[in-house]
This record gives C-alpha cells, structure tokens and sequence, in this order.
C-alpha cells in the first residue's frame, strides 16, 4: 500500500510542476522562446499574492483573482516592451536578456521582501486530507492537480477552439505570412506572454500556500518547469502535465527508496526520457 | 488606386529595385512578368510592407503606405497569395481560411460558403490540415484565404509555380468570378501567355526595373523579348 501511495502523492506533485511548466510551454510553442525568468516570475506573483491577502486581508484565492489580471498587464509590458526587440532568428539575446530578468527579479525582491522565507496563509486547507480508498490524500496537492488539469483543459480550448488560438498557432508557424493575413504577431506575443503570467500567478497561489518560498527560489522551479516541458515535447500542453507527472512520481519513489534521492531521481527520471525520446513525449512543431 | 513612387528596395547591401513606378486602377488585372531575380516578388513585399519602404513610394488611395507593417496594410483592403502558398500547417483547410478573414472588412461577398462554392473540393477537405492537400487544392486555399479579408486589390504571386496545367486551368477558370465584385488584381507570372490571357496591362521587369508597360493586347512577341532578357529576338528562319 505503501507504494501506491507514493505513487498518487507524486501524481498530486506533478500537478504543481505542470502548473510551473504550464507558462512556459504555452510561451515556447508560440514564440520559441524560453523565458530563464519564469520560476523567478512565479515567486514575485507569490510575494504579490502574499501582499494582497495581507494589506486587504483576503482569502488567497481571491487574492490571486486580484493578482492575475496584475501580472497579465506586467507580462504584456514585458514583452511588448522589452522581449519583443530581441526576439528574432538569433535565440541568444531573448535568453541573455530573460536571464538578466531573473537576476533583477531576485535582487529586487531580495531588496522588497527581505530574505526571510514567507508563506501564503491558507487556514485549514493547509492540513486539510481526503479518504480515497485505502490511501488518504492532502486537499491541498489534490487541489494543485486539479487546478493543473483546468489551466491546461482551458489553455488547449483557447488554442484550438478561438481566434485567439488560431491567431497563435498561425504565428507560431510563420510569423511573416500571418502579417499579411492582418494579424501583428509583436501583439500576438505580447497576449501570449499576458496569458502566461496568468498562468503563472496561479502556479504561484500552490506555491505559496504549499511550502514556504523566498527571493531565491525561483531557479529551481523553473528547472522543473523546463524539465517538464522537455519531457512532454516542446509545445504540447497535455505534453507538458505529463511531464510534470513524471518528474513528480519519480520524486517520491526516489524519496521513498532514500531521502536524499528526492530530487537527484527527478533529474534522473528526465535524463533517461531524453535519452529514449530526444524529441520529448507528445512534441508538437516539426522544428 | 494604387501606386508606386520611384520604388527603391534593397535586401542589406543588395538593391533589388531601382525607382519601380506601376499604377494599378480600381477593377483592373495586371501581370507583372519577368525572368527570376527581376524583382517581381520583392515589389509585392514592398507594396504588402514586408518591406518597409520610405511612405511616399506607395500610394494606396491617396494615402502614403510605403512605411507601414503588413497587418495595417492588409486592413486597407490589400491581400496577398505569397508565393509558395506558405499554409499555416498547424490550422485545417477551414481554419486556414478563416485565419483570412481575421481582420475581414465589411460585409463583403466572400464568406466561407462563397470561397467553397468557388472551390467545391476543399468543402470536402476542410477538417484536413492545410499542408496534406495536393499542391493545387493548397492555392486555391491561398488564395480563398486572401479573398476571405474581402480585399480590393488582390496579389498572386506565382501562382502557377509547380501546378499540373489541368489543376492551373482550374484556378484560372475561377479568376473571372473574383474579379466580378471589383476587385482588382495583380498577377506576378513566369507563364507569359497565360498572364496576357487575363491581364488588362502588363509590367515586363528585368533586374529591378520596368523595362516594358503597356495594355496586354498591344504586346508583340519581339517587345516581350526583349523586355525580358534585355535583347531583340533572335529570328530563326
């Protein structure tokens, strides 16, 4: 019994990194580019949320409504600003400069925040479980997994089913042709880089309220996010919370053989999928 | 209603036009021919504004266009068949026409059901993706997409380029029926018989000059010639 329920407390951990990875992979399919601020952006989103429940005394969750439409404008500032002058057939200057994004993000919150590690309060739901047949499971990681099942439910509809979506896909294939079909790809990016940050402020809710979190987390989440994205295929989203599945199961199996294997079996578990399919999983786009 | 200034257009340290001055009249096809490298697909990227010129070296009703992105300049009711098709491969046959009609223009008279009527077989194929149609089905969605923004000048460029003569007279057969609502066109062809066919006047190019221009019925073989290669025919007995 004790491995089954490793097993479905690494699934419930792979819905956070899905949720790490979810931005990400929706930038990367869209515009090929990868963004080395991301986890460093997914802690700032947590400070903000944090700051909301604690100036207006909110429930988390409705802080984070407050948040995203925030961090949707930031994102979109960002790129329009900022990403969409170094985007182009070079893919160095958007990682040089991402990569800058993130030390300035750490330094400024660092400056901010101080160094102490904070949590998002979440009252009861913190210790919160649920009887599932013979295992039980936390409220909170089943929350997560759900939450990263509706984002990217919700992303794929947007992609498939809208103008929007057809407006990314049909910049995502050829930048150049979908200008002439009337449609300014710089404003396509920078509603796709928006979109993401919603994403990313719902990853930072998780984040926040599971564990505690300080400036100089960030790094890390987004070498799970990456990890996720590369396992699942670059810009295929369902792809992308397989990906975070895997990683998370091979998290608590490696745990359960031996605590210090925790995270050494993550990195192992993507290795050896990249070893076997080099292109990831489900990868979408030829390139 | 549409109008080139002393059109310059360089690629880096290259010039690939030198002072290009067409006109093209609301309603009216014209056929642009010339051998490659005459610049007859850089002047269409100039007008559509994938190159950006000075804006005085395009006039579009008056307006100077020549400075701005090719989305603003596909709002003005220019459209373009590029080269190639260039389908979007992630998005269906439908999805690829619809994508035209992003940003439509009015209530114009083409609609997804007009485009299928022009073209039957791609109702047929409209859950397909774009790119596994044969290469005559994926120019008449090219060019169902240009038409679905309702355009009033339409841009083929090439659109015989590796087509099968039976599948071409097709697309041909269906050019009339575009030019019925007013449009007008301009038609950049290798094929020269066929773009005198249908043109109203003709643009001959060659190494990024207009070295012949005058009404289609007026062109005699010997100008042509020597418009298009820079020398008089040679006569074989």
């Amino acid at each position: 019994m004790i491995w089954l329920d490793t097993v479905v407390q690494g699934i419930l951990l792979g819905g956070l990194y899905a949720l790490f990875a979810a931005g990400l992979s929706l930038v990367f399919g869209i515009m090929r580019l990868v963004n080395l601020g991301h986890g460093d952006l997914i802690v700032a989103a947590a400070f903000l949320i944090l700051t909301v429940v604690n100036v207006l005394q909110l429930n988390p969750f409705l802080a984070a409504l407050l948040a995203a439409p925030v961090m949707f404008g930031f994102g979109w500032a960002l790129q329009k600003f900022v990403l969409n002058r170094v985007l182009g057939p070079d893919i160095l200057p958007p990682l040089l400069v991402t990569f800058g994004l993130s030390v300035a993000l750490q330094n400024g919150m660092l400056e901010v925040f101080s160094a102490d590690s904070k949590r998002i309060p979440a009252g009861p739901l913190e210790s919160a479980s649920l009887a599932l047949g013979p295992i039980n499971v936390g409220t909170m990681p089943l929350l997560t997994l759900a939450s990263a099942i509706a984002v990217i439910f919700v992303l794929n509809r947007i992609f498939y089913t809208t103008a929007l979506g057809r407006a990314f896909r049909a910049t995502s294939d050829d930048a150049v042709t979908a200008s002439l079909m009337g449609i300014n790809p710089k404003g396509v990016f920078a509603v796709a880089t928006g979109l993401a940050m919603v994403v990313v402020t719902i990853a930072a809710l998780y984040l926040g309220m599971r564990s505690n979190f300080d400036p100089s987390v960030g790094p890390a989440r987004l070498i799970y996010a990456f990890e996720a994205v590369i396992i699942g295929g670059l810009g295929s989203l369902w792809g992308t919370l397989m990906g975070g599945v895997i990683i998370g199961v091979a998290q608590t199996v490696g745990a359960a053989l031996n605590p210090e294997w925790q995270i050494l079996a993550g990195h192992l578990a993507f290795l050896v999928v990249l070893i076997i399919r080099p292109r990831g999983l489900f990868p979408r786009a030829v390139d | 209603m549409l109008q080139t200034h002393s059109l310059t257009a360089a690629y880096g340290q290259f010039k690939a036009l030198f002072g290009v001055d067409i006109t093209v009249k609301a309603g009216e096809t014209i056929a642009i021919i010339g051998a490659n490298g005459a610049g007859k697909t850089t002047l269409l990227r100039s007008i559509t504004g994938v190159l950006r010129n000075d804006p005085g070296m395009v006039i579009h009703k008056g307006d100077p266009i020549g400075a701005l992105p090719p989305d603003q300049v596909m709002q003005r009711g220019i459209a373009m068949v590029p080269e190639g098709r260039r389908l979007f491969p992630s998005l269906t046959v439908e999805e690829n026409l619809i994508i035209g009609g992003h940003k439509r223009r009015g209530d114009g008279r083409w609609t997804l059901d007009a485009i299928y009527d022009l073209f039957p077989i791609l109702r047929d194929r409209r859950a397909s993706p774009g790119t596994a149609l044969s290469g005559g089905q994926q120019q008449m969605v090219a060019i169902g997409r240009a038409l679905m923004s309702n355009p009033d000048l339409l841009l083929c460029d090439e659109i015989s380029l590796g087509l099968a003569p039976v599948v071409l007279r097709d697309i041909y057969a269906a050019l009339p029926r575009i030019l019925e609502n007013g449009a007008a066109m301009i038609i950049v062809e290798q094929d020269i018989a066929r773009a005198l066919s249908v043109a109203d006047r003709v643009y001959c190019m060659m190494e990024g000059r207009i070295t012949l221009a005058g009404p289609a019925r007026d062109m005699t073989r010997d100008a042509i010639h020597a418009a298009y290669f820079g020398a008089p025919a040679q006569v074989h007995p």
